[in-house]
């Protein structure tokens, strides 16, 4: 029976050590364009591997309840997962990946409090600290990672407002919510006969702590927030797999705390910001000042659906850079008739794509690929700023931020130093644009006032579709 | 197997992860970022060995609970991780059409 028990205990072990290698190979794979679609289907291999090698392990089913039990959770996983993931929009990615963030870091917190409750219960007091530090330390960034997503995932989805939220004394209450979380934690582990208090001030600590952290960030910030908040969740995972004494989640966990936090630093980089900066609350609260000198900026010229049927038709080279607006108003597919109509006019047309361009990176690649643009008309940020000089008309449709000429010329602006799209060297702008608001960033932009702009207002789709349909009439 | 032991395992964890992501063009972010957070969803095992030793009925539901998240996770991460990529595998053009439009 023990020799039985042995060889049982190896096998899952090995199955554990062929997931983990799956792992690191899959990820290495998702860092190429070529081995991604593959990276990803090996990782979720090694996935199935350490789920089915946990399966075998003695004991896992004993007790009555306990395979259905398991079978619930995960029938009900499966069923609202893979809908989600199946249904979700292409512009929806982000906050659908906050959302898979969130439920993961709830896992952990769970998880890491039943651990916790459990050996309280049964074992009393010589329950060892090597499993209680770290499942009270998971239960926190667990919890932080949970609300944090699902206020990310508010922002982008915009039930909550995009722009910062601030509370006066914010650093203050959050150090005390901080505080609160690992002073709970130490007494517990200290020994105390009124455990629950201390478990419900952790979560209700590090709850509060995941909402104040992420509602002050801009919502053009997003991306670097979920990258950040899903390293957390990795550690968080791996600190489980120490307490639970389980090599699986270690791994696994670690690999995704470490190689998130390398992303994430990747994504602000490419993004032209730090992360302390952003943790310190993004764009929006130091614009008040600019914006209130605003009255200089001169008219704002606003322009007709037919005007720019007509001038787009007598261009030699029309450059397209599209934004988060064209995503919104799912606006791709008639911006590729418009640039099927313009090419039958012996238009030559280009998309100027900026990397963060959307709400993340490679946004408007996938949406422009989902219209059947054609590859070669997408241009990167570096290669198509030359050609703006040459460009007669720029067509810029739901972007802001990325074109703001302020990155360039305003050392005060701030987003002063972020790579841009150099549309005002073309001969002439239009902005589609919904409103003069301010873009997600919350900041203005000079561009709308130059006399070579002109502006048309409305649904970034409908006006494109009736620029086309111009067009083709002329 | 030891604290010890374990710890090291979770340190040199965390190198093989700043490791393996070093260069990542900037479309692949998103991707990435989904991928990885399907792994995470792993904790989800921790929710299987924690069931046969459950006590009451809180502890039950909390763990149905933390496992259809794992779920949720591990699925919908790797699925919608699989869209993503789908979308930008078709688009890879001939080397040789990309010149002449040049």
């Amino acid at each position: 029976m023990t020799l039985l028990a042995a060889i049982n205990h190896n096998i899952t072990d090995g199955l554990y050590i062929i997931a983990f290698a799956l792992f690191i190979y899959g990820m290495s794979g998702l860092t190429g364009p070529r081995t991604a679609v593959r990276g990803n289907l090996i990782a979720a291999a090694g996935m199935a591997i350490a789920f089915i090698s946990t399966l075998l392990r003695p004991h896992v089913f004993s007790g009555s309840s306990t395979p259905w039990l398991m079978a619930l959770g995960l029938v009900l996983g499966i069923g609202i997962g893979i809908p989600a993931a199946r249904n979700v929009r292409m512009t929806a990615m982000p906050q659908m990946v906050a959302l898979f963030n969130g439920v993961g870091g709830g896992a952990v917190a769970l998880i890491a409090w039943i651990e916790y409750r459990h050996h309280f219960l049964s074992g009393g007091s010589n329950w060892a600290l090597k499993s209680e530090i770290p499942s009270l330390i998971a239960a926190i960034i667990g919890s932080i990672s949970f609300w944090g997503s699902n206020i990310a995932f508010g922002k982008l989805q915009e039930i909550l407002p995009g722009r910062p939220i601030k509370v006066p004394g914010q650093t203050f209450v959050n150090l005390g919510l901080l505080v609160v979380a690992v002073a709970s934690a130490v007494i517990l582990a200290a020994g105390t006969h009124s455990q629950a208090l201390f478990i419900l001030g952790i979560l209700v600590a590090a709850a509060l702590l995941g909402n104040m952290v992420v509602l002050p960030i801009g919502g053009a910030d997003m991306p670097v927030v979920i990258s950040l908040l899903n390293a957390f969740t990795g550690l968080s995972a791996g600190l489980t797999g120490i307490a639970l004494n389980n090599t699986a989640l270690i791994v696994a966990g670690m690999i995704v705390g470490a190689s998130g936090t390398i992303l994430t630093n990747l994504m602000a980089k490419a993004m032209n910001r730090s992360v302390p900066a952003i943790l310190a609350g993004g764009f929006g609260g130091e614009v008040a000042a600019p914006a209130a000198g605003d009255t200089d900026r001169g008219p704002v010229r606003s322009t007709s659906s037919q005007d720019v049927a007509i001038q787009l038709s007598y261009a030699r080279q029309v450059v397209i850079a599209p934004g988060y607006g064209m995503a919104v108003a799912q606006a791709q597919h008639a911006v590729r008739e418009l640039e099927r109509a313009l090419e039958a006019k012996g238009v030559e047309v280009k998309f100027a794509i900026h990397p963060v361009a959307g709400r993340m990176p490679g946004h408007m690649n996938v949406l422009l690929a989902e219209a059947d643009v054609p590859y070669d008309l997408l241009r990167e940020m570096d290669e198509i700023n030359p050609e703006f000089s040459r460009t007669d008309v720029t067509l810029v449709i739901g972007a802001n931020d990325v074109t703001n000429p302020a990155a360039k010329n305003e050392p005060g602006s701030p987003i002063y130093g972020m790579p841009i799209l150099e549309v005002d060297k073309s001969g002439s702008v239009i902005v589609l644009k919904r409103s003069m608001a301010s873009g997600f960033a919350g900041i203005d932009n000079p561009l709308f006032y130059d006399p070579k702009t002109a502006m048309l207002f409305g649904d970034a789709k409908q006006s494109v579709s009736e620029i086309t349909a111009e067009v083709q009439a002329l | 197997m030891s604290t010890i032991t374990e710890i090291a395992i979770l340190v040199l964890a965390a190198f093989v992860g700043f490791e393996v992501i070093s260069k990542v063009p900037n479309t692949l972010h998103t991707p990435l970022m989904s991928g990885t957070n399907a792994i995470h969803g792993i904790v989800l095992l921790g929710g299987l060995l924690l069931m046969h030793d459950a006590h009451g009925v809180l502890e039950h539901v909390l763990l149905v609970i933390a496992i259809t998240f794992g779920t949720i996770n591990v699925i919908g991460g790797f699925f919608v991780t699989d869209r993503m990529l789908g979308m930008f595998k078709r688009k890879d053009p001939p080397k040789a059409e990309e010149q002449e439009v040049e």
